[in-house]
């Protein structure tokens, strides 16, 4: 029963997501421009994307960042998955309300504060501890924190729609819990596994504020770098680095959706055929 | 015999080794940092590595010392400019809610409308913009409404204005570099709650000679409710503490609690100032994001 929709709002739908995406077109549209001056259209050319490729200060920044975003990505996993197991499979425990509160709170969590309150800590630890060291190690720690929230929200919506009986059989015919949990919901909350690590590595390869926070001498991670340079204005480097980005993550985030939606789909179809 | 013992404990503590890392993992990383920042606010500032004094010491004849500066939070009430940045904060970020609210409600309202298989194009197309890079999308704006941007061009050659707007380093730009980089977070909620909507209620309500405005006043919007506060609170609480954008798109004017806090951290490096300005701050967010645990999880039960 499909029913219309007054005009109105479709109008306001488009312009909605016109306002989302044409500052993005635009920005690529420029980072083809060959005029070094960014307001005048001079023609056609790839030069600044080659550019980019002799920037020893944007290339290192970008390892830096890559690196860290893998790591984080899969420490977040770790951790998200196994808080969303807890608060989803335990259904009282002491600590769960303590546990609720702080993997919710990232998300609105100002990132000023989280940067600031983490440095406080970090500077603190260094101190007493020596360790650890402001750089790869303190921008991993403090991305992972805010990830794995990200990770614990995702999972846990789809470990609550998960169909628990499968998982009784096995242990019904003598596996372990976690046995058990691995042969049968594991699969099933696989895409979601997926789809959080990449959320996690796009939000870790993205943060500027929480890095320039925790970060220390000689690691610029390349927001850090993209931020310094942009504070100076719209150039054309910039563009094309900018558009390098936006341009790779949104092809891996649609490829990465696109799979899942054929894996959800196989397994919905396998569990029609298992019916019949 | 020890294997069985093992297995034993197991059954019974096994579900700790679940729950323990990440509990601790974010009581580590993510609470306790929070008492360090509370702690640093009653220091001093100190020319040393970490700049800022001792709050306990213990003195050569064994006493333990407690010195709990308060001079920092008098400061912050003595010094105007941390009051009117707070105020300007929130004004600002609740106007961008607003105007986020009444352009992603008809949003999530027209996307709850259509079919299923268009549903998910539509809100993949709201939510990639989040995935991909903040940074970025505020700088790609920055082409948009800069004096020689393509907002300015397209007025000049459609005759409508005969110079350029002055737009960038305005409150203009810092509102619409808001509502820019937080309409998704507004839409997502809100699609949830429409989606979920019963339709036979509005049946019922025209059947009962209700016209459309009135159920829907009456009836969807009530039922919206927590998808309006989440989808609110997800806009206004980050707003507040907003940094890059009134640092990139605003003037001088638009000073927001997040660039006072950066400059306190970084140009001044008073560190137990900025401790007590993120305390405060603190403390006037814990309402809203109450509401928002409140309203998030109400909707995850459903």
């Amino acid at each position: 029963m499909q029913e219309r929709i007054a005009p109105l709002l479709i109008t306001i739908l488009c312009l909605g997501i016109a306002i989302l995406y044409v500052p993005i077109a635009v920005l690529i549209g420029y980072s083809f421009n060959a005029s070094a001056l960014v307001s005048v259209w001079g023609g056609f050319s790839a030069q600044w994307y080659l550019e980019l490729l002799h920037n020893d200060q944007i290339l290192d920044a970008a390892w830096l960042s890559l690196r860290i975003g893998v790591v984080v990505a899969t420490g977040s996993v770790i951790l998200g998955a196994l808080a969303a197991i807890a608060l989803v499979r335990f259904k009282t425990f002491r600590g769960r309300l303590l546990l609720t509160g702080m993997v919710n709170a990232p998300l609105v969590m100002p990132e000023i504060i989280t940067g600031i309150t983490q440095l406080l800590l970090f500077v603190s630890m260094l101190h007493w501890f020596a360790w650890p060291h402001r750089g790869f190690t303190t921008i991993v720690i403090a991305h992972m924190a805010f990830c794995a929230a990200y990770v614990t929200i995702t999972v846990q919506s789809r470990l609550q729609s998960a169909d628990r009986s499968l998982e009784e059989a096995a242990m019904d015919l003598g596996a372990g819990p976690v046995r058990a949990f691995i042969d049968t919901t594991l699969p099933g909350i696989a895409p979601a596994l997926a789809s959080s690590w990449l959320l996690s590595f796009t939000l870790s390869l993205d943060d500027l504020v929480i890095s320039s926070f925790v970060s220390g001498p000689g690691a610029s991670t390349l927001p850090m770098v993209i931020f310094s340079k942009v504070k100076l204005g719209v150039s054309p480097d910039v563009n094309a680095l900018a558009s390098l980005i936006i341009v790779l993550v949104g092809a891996c985030v649609l490829a990465a959706g696109y799979w899942m939606r054929l894996a959800d789909q196989r397994r919905i179809a396998d569990a029609q055929l298992a019916e019949r | 015999m020890a294997g069985a013992a093992r297995r034993g404990w197991l059954r019974r503590h096994g579900k700790w080794l679940i729950i323990l890392p990440p509990l601790l993992y974010l009581l580590i990383f993510f609470l306790i940092p929070f008492a360090f920042a509370l702690v640093i606010s009653f220091a001093d500032t100190a020319v040393r590595v970490p700049p800022f004094s001792d709050i306990v010491s213990i003195t050569p004849d064994w006493h333990l010392d407690l010195t709990l500066n308060l001079g920092n939070f008098k400061y912050l009430f003595t010094d105007e400019v941390y009051g009117l940045s707070y105020l300007y904060s929130i004004k600002t970020a609740f106007f961008s809610t607003v105007i986020c609210l009444a352009l992603g409600y008809p949003m999530a309202y027209a996307i709850a409308r259509t079919s299923k298989s268009t549903q998910s194009i539509l809100l993949l197309i709201i939510i990639l913009p989040f995935w991909t890079s903040f940074l970025l999308r505020v700088y790609a704006l920055e082409g948009i409404i800069r004096e020689s941007g393509l907002l300015n061009s397209a007025l000049l050659w459609l005759g409508i204005i005969d110079h350029p707007l002055q737009i960038m380093r305005t409150t203009l730009a810092v509102y619409l570099g808001i509502i820019y980089s937080y309409l998704p977070f507004m839409v997502l909620p809100l699609f949830a709650t429409l989606e979920k909507l019963d339709h036979s209620l509005l049946e019922a309500a025209a059947d009962l000679g209700s016209p459309p405005w009135r159920a829907f006043i009456d009836v969807t919007l009530p039922l919206s409710m927590p998808g309006v506060i989440a989808g609110s609170m997800l806009v206004f609480i980050p707003a507040i503490g907003e940094f890059v954008i009134p640092t990139l798109l605003g003037g001088p004017d638009n000073l927001m609690i997040g660039r006072v806090l950066w400059d306190e951290f970084f140009g001044n490096r008073d560190w137990p100032v900025a401790s007590a300005v993120a305390i405060v701050f603190l403390v006037l967010l814990v309402g809203p994001i109450a509401l928002y645990q409140h309203y998030s999880s109400k909707q995850l039960e459903s």
